[in-house]
């Protein structure tokens, strides 16, 4: 259900980390136990089964022995509760009924999760939970995937034995925001949220108060939950108290079709599940902007004139603007999959131009780190494995808002060993703490030159690593910076370019960049001088409309009508990403193919069959008729494109020929001595789906702000039953 | 006939030499009567607190006697004389204290560089425990000193002492104890001159039950809510700040000092095997004396009331129950209380309990459903609300007996709270769900017949009542009325 991490097969679970070397030495957290090392095999229900020697609990032995064990408060990447007692087993010469979650496996124990002692006792957690549990499921959302609901069934009694004519438990509403709508009167008190607000993504202040029968989830006080990873609580409740405010009361689940997709809105490439209902995208799950689409699918101020007419006036429009070379711009902007960047490239090719620029600051000059070295440009460490490093630099980056998931890894890393982390650049609140180094180039200089004491830290790390933020490129002394830290990593090549290890990773933040570097969609020395007459806006809405000359013919290709359709003389409507079954490529330079969940709507198309089609109008067609095609131009040009849902690594050597080419680009660059600021200020309108977005409008006042977002429930609305 | 006569010899020949058969020469050992316990056995000496609490009266009465040269003898000396004095844990569970205490001591332990904790719980909260406050009061010092023998004997760094909110002269007197301790050199640096260093705090609770529970105390003492914590893994290998500890009853580490200056087998001459030593007994209710007093274990219940307190009011006849130690255990009838000898085997054979010896004795003019119905109360107030069973169940138990005070309810919801009592008991956490059930299950073991009665009287008067306590009456007839709220049952004696 919960996906954190792009990667369903990651390693290491939260609250169940092994402790390293010194037993306490550096580790943030309290309670945690000492490893255990060998194979356990023990009986489930008659049969043997051997669980692996990390820490197994009796929960997953019994999974392992196909036994399956009711659970609420259990989750494979929260901590252990054992609070709901849902998954009481019988084990041999234990007197009483044992809590499967929390008891570890033991050589030999010989467990039953048959016998009536199990049933009864799940029948009476059952009672007790539906004792004070509104018999709400009609105007539930949960209703039809209520891990209640359904346990209940399969678990429970028939019938009530409450009748108290003291009634059920009334509890308060809570106001978490506008990404969940709270229905405590539900709560079965599992505490899942708790934990993963806590453990995860780092916000303390969402817990318990009370006790006993009054025990109440929420912010001790009154406020939002300001977390970019609330949404996910929402899927955790395996009861219908946390629900997505956007779908309430929206679609049922048996009505939805669900389909496998990649996010765009950051370059971590999370998986996500589309759920739509006929042509809507009824939600995205699990991600933190479970989000009622309709709006933006329905509204939308494109098609006015026909296909033909639309591309026949682009022709015409460069024809009449003369434009010819390097004149002819393409920007690809932050929504743009691989397929279409091929195909938009190939296109302004043949027009006999290399003026391919990016949608951001410096986007129309050559990126400084160069994109013959894949190295350069990708997150090399791998996103699993920044868990291994044990002392990272961020510069220029706040990966809480660049790459929220990739984030709280750090911060489980940093809650459960003793990673040090260092940052260059704009304060930022983290969720975990870090040395504060200084915002600027003097701060870089200071630590390349060994001072302060995170310097000498990081030069001890076993495997020490450097996160850079895809902004730093943008900023006025980035050049400088990354020729300092790329003669940096060079010189200390034993430690942080190994043929295990590669510390050096540039963290994206747009979701179509990396396979941008990765196709060579980046303009040549002499096309960057040239003023453009005609720019193609591909997905580009973040352009600056003073770099667009006066006389230019601009054409948008996207699919919000956000800013960049506000310049354009023709836009052309395309599919959005739940639209269409195209490539992504991820920080890491992981493909991974995104599937189409509804059709696009109305008149739009796939990205690339707009160009292609373009290409005809234009007098030169491209020579690929079908995505599989395309799909063989991209093997041709990089086949790490094709290779889905894999990572090659870049050799050592490479990495470090990659570096000496970084420091000889950039050799001549200044100091200005700006800060290097970040990039992300509001991290729920970071691009035209979201800025299209009313729920994400009322996370930026309500979060970003501190406004009143509107939809607060606070006074109007009592609790009610 | 021979052969008869044959087989009859061989038997006697065979029982010749077997068992001697003769005249009742062989006579059982005699019966010994426990109780009674002379002054000169007494370990607290000041428990009415009639004499100087602090340094000068503790050290008149024999306290830091050669403390130095027992924490000399070495961990496991102590180990072994707590072992063999059959001292068991005098919190409630009765666990033995000897082999408690060596769990810290596992083997290699040396190289474990975390600190180590004694960690004494002083939150006494038990309705009707009054026995560790008088210790705090009268003998502070003998808890200083049994800190530092019990964290010698476990290698402890350090002794939290974990004291109720509410105990502020206790609290006081045992600051006051704590400091003199340090200034003379006891505890501290180089304890008693042994070379030895043990630091003791105290921490003051802030009045929840649960934090009396082992795991929740150490919650507690880290600046959490009071949550008893699942085990395993238990507090031996990962305990307070995740550093190994022991938790240990205030009364338990007390006596260690002087079990361990009179030997093992002084303190093990009281009592019956496995319930050896003495102990606080807190006797409180409808007796004519209620006090708390240092007895031997094993003492007869019926001759603990007669002798110390002045026999119960009115007389033993006069009797209706006794709740024998605290509210978590079950109350015994009179014909049981006549009997049972206080101990943990005895009063587990009669379905109850030696608790913290806790005496609560009610006699006839007690409303028995009400008394425990208080319980229920108070057990639903103090749930931490952590785990499912015991933060419903108790609220619904209580809803039931506070029903049941009155009468509103139906015969067969009797049944139906003792399943809901089995229902919580043993599928808890921690001991609260168990200590919340079984005064409901000694109640209706032993005055079912009362709960009845009551349940008929307010039907005679008032009419039927469905499960839940709605009357039959209330229920608009014009609805349908389910089956299962039973208001379709016929009862005997009803007028149909």
């Amino acid at each position: 259900m919960l996906r954190l991490v792009s990667r369903p097969s990651s390693t290491g679970r939260l609250g169940k980390v092994v402790c390293s070397g010194a037993p306490h030495g550096g580790r943030r957290s309290i309670a945690s136990t000492s490893a255990r090392q060998a194979d356990i095999t023990l009986t489930v229900d008659g049969k043997e089964v051997t669980v692996p020697k990390v820490r197994s609990a009796l929960i997953q032995a019994c999974e392992a022995a196909g036994a399956t064990i009711p659970r609420f408060c259990y989750h494979d990447r929260l901590a252990i509760a054992g609070n709901c007692r849902m998954c009481l087993v019988e084990v041999e010469r234990s007197p009483k009924p044992v809590a499967s979650c929390a008891m570890p496996a033991m050589p030999g124990s010989k467990v039953f999760t048959n016998t009536p002692l199990v049933h009864e006792a799940r029948e009476g957690v059952m009672e007790f939970l539906l004792a004070n549990h509104p018999l709400d499921c009609p105007i539930c959302d949960q209703g039809g995937e209520c891990d209640l609901q359904d346990q209940s069934m399969r678990y429970g009694s028939d019938r009530t034995r409450f009748h108290e004519i003291t009634g059920k438990r009334a509890v308060e509403n809570k106001d978490l925001g506008p990404l969940v709508k709270t229905s405590m009167n539900r709560c079965i008190q599992c505490t899942r949220c708790v934990r993963f607000a806590n453990e995860v993504a780092g916000v303390e202040e969402l817990g318990t108060t009370g006790r006993g029968n009054d025990l109440q989830i929420g912010m001790y006080v009154e406020k939002t939950m300001d977390s970019e990873l609330s949404g996910n609580i929402i899927d955790l409740c395996p009861v219908g108290a946390l629900t997505s405010k956007p779908y309430a009361l929206h679609a049922r689940p048996w009505e939805l079709k669900n389909t496998e997709s990649i996010d765009v809105m950051d370059a971590v490439g999370s998986n996500i599940r589309v759920d739509s209902r006929g042509v809507q995208v009824m939600r995205i799950q699990p991600r933190t902007n479970d989000e009622v689409n309709e709006e933006w699918i329905t509204r939308r101020p494109f098609v006015a004139a026909s296909w033909e007419e639309a591309l026949q006036t682009i022709a015409d429009g460069i024809a009449s603007s003369g434009a010819t070379g390097n004149e002819i711009q393409a920007v690809a902007g932050h929504l743009a999959d691989t397929e279409s960047l091929v195909a938009l490239k190939d296109l302004i090719n043949r027009l006999g131009s290399d003026n391919l620029a990016l949608d951001q600051i410096n986007g129309s000059a050559p990126p400084l780190h160069g994109v013959d070295v894949r190295s350069n440009y990708l997150f090399n460490s791998t996103i699993p494995g920044v868990e291994e490093a044990d002392a990272i630099l961020l510069v220029g980056t706040n990966p809480r808002h660049e790459a929220a998931v990739l984030n709280s890894r750090i911060r489980k890393s940093w809650l459960h060993t003793s990673l040090e982390v260092g940052l260059i650049g704009e304060r930022t609140d983290t969720a975990y703490g870090y040395d504060y180094l200084g915002a600027d180039s003097k701060a870089l200089a200071d630590f390349i030159a060994g001072k302060g004491a995170f310097a000498a830290k990081f030069k001890a790390a076993k495997r020490p690593l450097i996160i850079v933020g895809s902004a730093l490129a943008e900023q006025p002394d980035g050049a400088a910076a990354y020729n300092a830290l790329a003669k940096f990593v060079e010189k200390n090549k034993d430690s942080l370019i190994t043929p295990e290890w590669n510390g050096f990773s540039v963290l994206h933040r747009i979701a179509s960049r990396p396979a941008a570097y990765e196709i060579g969609f980046v303009p040549s020395k002499k096309a960057a001088s040239t003023q453009p007459k005609f720019i193609y806006l591909l997905n580009a809405d973040e352009v600056d409309p003073k770099s667009i000359p006066a006389n230019a013919f601009v054409v948008y290709q996207g699919h919000h009508g956000d800013l960049g359709a506000s310049l354009a003389d023709v836009c052309l409507p395309a599919a959005a990403y739940t639209e269409k079954a195209m490539t992504w490529v991820n920080t890491e330079g992981r493909s991974q193919v995104g599937r189409a969940a509804v059709p696009p709507p109305g008149a739009s198309r796939e990205d690339w069959k707009i160009i292609r089609a373009l290409s005809e109008v234009l007098g030169s067609p491209l020579p690929y008729d079908d995505v599989l095609s395309l799909r063989d131009r991209m093997w041709d040009i990089s086949p790490t494109l094709v290779r889905y849902d894999v990572v090659e690594r870049t050799s050592p050597e490479v990495a470090v020929a990659g570096l000496q080419t970084i420091a000889a680009n950039t050799v001549s660059a200044k100091v200005s001595g700006k800060p290097f600021l970040k990039p992300i200020s509001n991290f729920y309108q970071t691009d035209p789906i979201s800025r299209a977005s009313v729920t994400m409008a009322q996370c930026t006042r309500a979060f970003v702000k501190g406004e009143d977002y509107g939809f607060g429930e606070k006074g109007s609305e009592a609790a009610y039953a | 006939m021979l052969k008869a006569s044959n087989s009859v010899a061989g038997i006697q020949r065979q029982a010749n030499i077997s068992i001697k058969r003769s005249l009742a020469t062989v006579a059982d050992p005699p019966v010994r009567r426990y109780g009674g316990l002379k002054d000169q056995d007494r370990i607290f000496t000041n428990a009415y607190c009639r004499h100087d609490h602090g340094i000068k009266g503790a050290l008149s009465r024999g306290d830091w006697h050669r403390t130095k040269d027992i924490l000399l003898k070495g961990d496991s000396w102590i180990i072994q004389t707590i072992k063999d004095s059959g001292l068991r844990g005098r919190g409630g569970a009765g666990f033995p204290s000897g082999l408690k205490w060596s769990f810290m001591n596992k083997p290699d332990w040396q190289k474990d560089k975390r600190p180590r904790y004694l960690v004494v719980n002083a939150d006494e909260g038990e309705p009707g425990t009054c026995k560790d406050r008088e210790i705090l009061r009268g003998d502070p010092h003998k808890l200083v000193e049994g800190c530092l023998v019990a964290g010698r004997a476990m290698n402890a760094t350090a002794a939290y002492i974990y004291i109720r909110g509410e105990f502020f002269q206790e609290a006081s007197h045992l600051q006051q104890a704590i400091t003199e301790a340090y200034k003379g050199g006891l505890i501290g640096k180089d304890a008693c001159g042994s070379g030895y260093s043990f630091d003791v705090y105290l921490h003051r609770g802030a009045g929840a039950y649960i934090c009396g529970e082992e795991t929740a105390l150490i919650e507690s003492l880290e600046g959490k809510q009071g949550k008893p914590r699942l085990k395993p893994p238990f507090p031996a290998d990962v305990g307070l700040f995740g550093c190994p500890t022991t938790v240990a009853n205030v009364e338990t580490v007390a006596v260690a000092p002087t079990i361990c200056r009179r030997g093992g087998s002084w303190f093990a001459s009281f009592g019956r095997e496995r319930n050896q030593g003495t102990k606080l007994f807190c006797i409180s209710g409808h007796v004519n004396n209620p006090c708390v007093v240092e007895e031997e274990m094993s003492i007869p219940l019926k001759d603990l009331i007669e002798r110390h307190c002045g026999g119960v009011r009115g007389g033993w006849d006069n009797l209706l129950g006794i709740i024998p130690g605290g509210s978590s255990v079950p109350v015994l009838p009179i014909d049981k209380c006549s009997e049972v000898l206080m101990d943990y085997d005895s009063l587990k054979d009669a379905q109850s309990g030696l608790g913290t010896g806790a005496v609560i004795v009610m006699d006839k003019s007690t409303d028995i459903v009400s008394a425990i119905a208080r319980f229920s109360s108070f057990y639903k107030h103090e749930s931490c609300g952590q785990c499912t069973p015991c933060r419903e169940g108790t609220t619904w138990m209580m809803n039931m007996m506070n029903r049941m005070v009155e009468g509103r309810a139906h015969r067969r919801e009797i049944d139906m709270l003792l399943e809901l009592t089995k229902q919580v008991e043993g599928r808890t956490i921690c001991a609260l769900g168990d200590a919340a059930a079984w005064p409901i299950q000694g109640l209706m073991r032993h005055f079912r017949p009362e709960v009845e009665a009551r349940i008929d009287a307010f039907r005679a008067s008032h009419g039927g009542v469905m499960f839940g306590g709605r009357m039959i009456h209330d229920a608009d007839p014009t609805l349908a009325i389910p089956d299962n709220l039973g208001a379709n049952l016929v009862e005997p004696g009803d007028r149909v």
